[in-house]
């Protein structure tokens, strides 16, 4: 029997880079593909070329056995392919019901929005995969995960049978996604399929039937869980031996650096988004912020960097207050920050790496005397700091831009860490790097609080914070649930801090 | 991004050839040549296109084509003719003769006599002095621009810097010209300075738009000129009637170089100056990385520790300041009054001249260069050739249309996509 899914010799080109370099990829009626790889190995690429997004420039997809020509998701979809891509792609002020019918609406006496029948059918297809949705909610209303299983319902109710999960577990809690793979396994039983893109390796080995790995657009191999093992798939996927372990001794804590009490602040709509949070942050500690994205961590760290006015509370670094600092007084009180996201706050994308490696030192000396930069100095501090750092770049005048997710990453550490600091404030600061990049940016927090930096990390990815931090705090709904020193909590319990629950 | 691909090394931004291996820069003059082809080419297509305008403005071609079928070869004849000669009579008066120019310098160099070379240079000088406002008012919107705005109020900036230069001008008599030409230039400049820094408060401290402010704030500027040379600065005596301010003094014009009718003056010289500070400034100092900064990217700014409000109000002063120079310059070195209306519209051409110019001063005063030559050229074109001035404004119009959207440029020469990063001129409303 022909395989429900077939993709001979895919090749993308796209300027500069082979994207996907002939690929070859089954899929076969009720199983679970999952696509592993590294960012920029090309996963997204194949799949946006599988749901009709992007044309190849070589090679032939079939399915069922049959020749297919990909223009439009249009085509995709009645082909029975459908896409739950990493951001969601729905209407939050519209119901569950309006969502699921938009773009294949069902009418009555042909003007009418038939929302009863839709209704119906969604309230029969949830029952069925024992998805727990409710057709009359907003979606605004819902909970991440159950957004994600409205768009999962969406493409059951047009009746496809071939699922593509673009890094589905990404912005879900341990339980969360716990219950979507239980909502996989249900599909996968009534002879759905599924690809399922991921870069991590645990989940990976958790959910799929056969693996493929793919690294710098080429397939590496396909393999069964029960045929390999982590550290093999990350040595596929990386191409070189990977230390998925940080290698840290005992935290030697010294005077409080960071100290936050009661403090209050408010997101852009004015609403209360960190209510109430206190805790210290000592010299030669990480401490980490746990918690699901959204829950208040991105605006208490812009809080603390004098970003974000403090509508209540105080905070004071090495005892002076900061409650009202400017961010250049913070700056200059010994704070780095590693901006959430890379490209909008930390680098000034068109302006040379040099460039961005003094961008909140420019006006000091040696860089500057007066209100005259001195490029030489510039450049060659910049050439020392790409070597020291390892930034792999052509040269210090190329454009930040043109370098990858990791590299720039790397540009904003070198630019971070080469000051003399006391406070290291990391926000996601491996959000979306390769494997190499991550562990090059651990060994280098974990350096940074043994030098006697005292270390804030805030991060959604629940093993960053279990194999870095000396103390874990969880923030739920701009609350912290708790703070407990690592060797005294558990990944389980964490979930549940992590879900507003406190564990018992 | 569309898709999550990227290379490890470099050269993800659309070059296929920035391999590490490659040289870590493009030669000099590969990067000028890049820079240059597409306004060059613009400027080109932008002629060939004109071409039918002019075409379609004489009768005598109209007539001519409406015959095409029993004289095709006259119809062409015709149209070849009447494009060849308007734009003859546009570089003539744009650039002037040049086998006047060789007899002229020819009899300079065996007799010493100087009328015929100054008759013969005048068109180029011409050129020179209609590009001087240009530059000035040129470099005022690019400097916006690096700092993320949008200054459209040039135009009435020239205005407040010339009433206030010309108000120095001719109220402060029996000053040193040491003292007072100086004086004069830079009173004009404050007055820009201050004029428009009051768009760039307010968007500092409400967030109103720069755009809407600057706008509005030109028709302040024009009225408040209409009513001070009808009113309080009104000359007087037997051209009572005339809404013009009296002369400066001497000793407040900016000397001329050569002998009339040559104009060329000290304002040509100060905006080449200009040009170069403003580069300086913007290249070479912390203002300057400051102001760069907030225009690339005003949450980086701001994470920084760079003040974006501050370095509003400091870009709009001092864009407001250059573009007062206009003003100030063609009162002090061209007209030594002012007339209501005395400039043509340099304000609002200065944003296209930015823009074609890349926002960056060396292309500003290319840019500038190329309008005041078309501008001056086109005045002869009118007379000789009698085709209405206004092809120039279309041809402008074509050139900055092609500067704008460059991809059909690349698609009508083939040229390959450049990889290097795209200038921000400026982000959209509301930001």
């Amino acid at each position: 029997m022909a395989p429900l899914l077939e993709l001979r010799g895919i090749t993308k080109q796209f300027p500069g880079v082979l994207a996907n370099d002939q690929i070859d990829l089954t899929l076969e009626p009720g199983e679970i593909h999952a696509l592993l790889g590294e960012n920029g190995a090309g996963k997204t690429t194949l799949m946006n070329i599988l749901y009709g997004l992007y044309t190849p420039d070589a090679g032939k997809l079939l399915i069922r056995g049959k020749e297919a020509q990909m223009t439009s998701p249009d085509q995709a979809i009645h082909l029975g392919i459908g896409m739950v891509h990493q951001h969601f792609m729905l209407i939050p002020q519209f119901t569950v019901t309006e969502n699921v019918m938009l773009g294949d609406e069902t009418l009555q006496r042909g003007v009418f929005l038939d929302r009863a029948t839709v209704a119906a059918r969604i309230s029969e297809i949830s029952e069925q995969n024992n998805l727990q949705v409710n057709p009359d909610a907003y979606v605004k209303d819902l909970s991440v995960g159950a957004q994600q299983r409205v768009e999962i319902l969406k493409i059951l109710y047009r009746q496809s049978d071939i699922l593509i999960l673009d890094e589905p577990t990404a912005v879900l809690t341990p339980q969360e996604a716990e219950d979507l793979f239980k909502v996989i396994r249900a599909l996968v039983a009534r002879q759905v399929s599924v690809i399922f893109i991921s870069h991590k390796l645990k989940e990976v080995m958790e959910i799929a039937d056969r693996i493929t790995v793919l690294r710098n657009g080429r397939v590496v191999g396909t393999t069964r869980p029960a045929e390999t093992d982590m550290a093999a798939l990350a040595r596929m996927m990386v191409g070189r031996e990977v230390i998925l372990t940080v290698d840290k001794k005992p935290a030697r804590p010294g005077a409080v650096v960071l100290e936050l009490e009661d403090l209050m602040v408010l997101d852009d709509r004015k609403h209360l988004t960190v209510n109430g949070v206190s805790f210290q942050v000592h010299a030669g500690e990480i401490l980490g912020v746990a918690g699901v994205q959204g829950n208040g961590q991105t605006e208490l760290v812009e809080a603390l960097t004098g970003l974000r006015a403090i509508a209540g509370g105080r905070t004071r670094i090495l005892g002076h207050e900061t409650t009202r600092a400017t961010p250049r007084q913070i700056l200059e009180a010994g704070v780095a920050h590693i901006p959430e996201d890379r490209q909008r706050d930390g680098l000034v994308l068109n302006y040379p790496i040099a460039d961005n490696l003094i961008l909140n030192t420019y006006y000091l000396p040696p860089f500057a005397s007066g209100i005259s930069m001195h490029e030489n100095t510039i450049f060659a501090t910049a050439e020392e700091l790409v070597k020291a750092f390892d930034i792999r770049t052509p040269s210090v005048r190329t454009a930040v831009s043109s370098l990858s997710g990791g590299n720039q990453q790397k540009v904003i550490v070198a630019r971070e860490l080469s000051r003399h600091i006391k406070l290291l404030i990391a926000s996601q600061p491996t959000r979306g790097l390769d494997v190499g990049s991550i562990e090059y940016i651990h060994q280098q927090l974990v350096a940074k609080r043994d030098q006697g930096a005292a270390v804030l990390l805030v991060s959604s990815e629940l093993d960053e914070i279990m194999s870095l931090s000396d103390r874990i705090a969880v923030m739920y709904r701009g609350k912290m649930m708790d703070i407990r020193p690592s060797d005294q909590v558990t990944r389980e319990e964490l979930g549940l801090l992590m879900a507003g629950v406190q564990p018992t | 991004m569309a898709n999550s691909v990227q290379v490890e090394e470099a050269g993800g931004g659309g070059t296929p050839a920035a391999k590490p291996a490659a040289a870590p820069r493009a030669s000099v003059w590969q990067r000028s040549l890049n820079a240059l082809a597409i306004p060059v080419l613009a400027l080109f297509s932008a002629l060939v296109l004109s071409a039918f305008f002019i075409l379609g403005s004489d009768p005598v071609v109209l007539t001519a084509w409406s015959k095409f079928f029993a004289n095709p070869g006259g119809a062409l004849g015709i149209s070849w003719k009447t494009v060849a000669d308007a734009y003859g009579a546009l570089f003539l008066g744009a650039i002037g003769n040049p086998g006047q120019m060789a007899r002229a310098a020819e009899l300079y160099l065996t007799t010493g006599q100087t009328q015929a070379l100054v008759n013969a240079f005048y068109p180029f000088t011409e050129s020179l002095v209609a590009s001087t406002p240009y530059i000035f008012a040129g470099l005022a919107v690019a400097l916006g621009f690096k700092c993320g705005l949008f200054n459209i109020g040039a135009e009435g900036q020239i205005y407040i810097g010339a009433l206030v230069a010309g108000f120095v001008g001719y109220s402060f008599a029996g000053l040193p010209w040491i003292i007072h030409m100086p004086l004069t230039f830079l009173a004009g400049a404050l007055g820009g300075a201050v004029w428009c820094a009051i768009p760039g408060f307010l968007k500092a401290k409400t967030g109103a738009h720069e755009v809407i402010n600057t706008m509005m704030m030109n028709y302040v500027a024009f009225n408040l000129a209409d009513y001070l040379l009808n009113g309080p600065m009104k000359r007087g005596g037997p051209e009572g009637f005339i809404p013009i301010s009296p002369d400066i003094q001497t000793s407040a014009e900016f000397p001329r170089f050569f002998p009339s009718p040559i104009r060329l003056h000290l304002g040509f010289i100060v905006a080449l100056a200009m040009a170069i500070l403003v580069w300086w400034f913007l290249y070479k100092t912390t203002l300057g990385f400051e102001i760069r900064t907030v225009g690339a990217n005003p949450r980086a700014a701001r994470y920084a520790g760079i003040s974006v409000t501050r370095n509003f109000v400091l870009a709009m002063a001092l864009s407001g300041a250059l573009a007062a120079m206009a003003g100030a310059g063609e009162v002090m070195g061209v007209n030594h009054n002012i007339a209501q209306g005395f400039s043509p519209g340099y304000g609002f051409d200065s944003i296209a001249l930015a823009l074609l110019g890349g926002s960056h001063p060396l292309g500003v005063v290319f840019a500038a260069l190329l309008f005041g030559t078309l501008r001056n050229g086109a005045t002869k074109m009118q007379s000789l050739a009698t085709i209405p001035i206004d092809i120039i404004s279309i041809v402008q119009a074509f050139v900055i249309m092609f500067v704008a959207a460059p991809a059909i440029i690349r698609w009508v020469y083939r040229l390959k996509a450049g990889g290097g990063a795209q200038a921000i001129f400026t982000r959209g409303w509301g930001g």
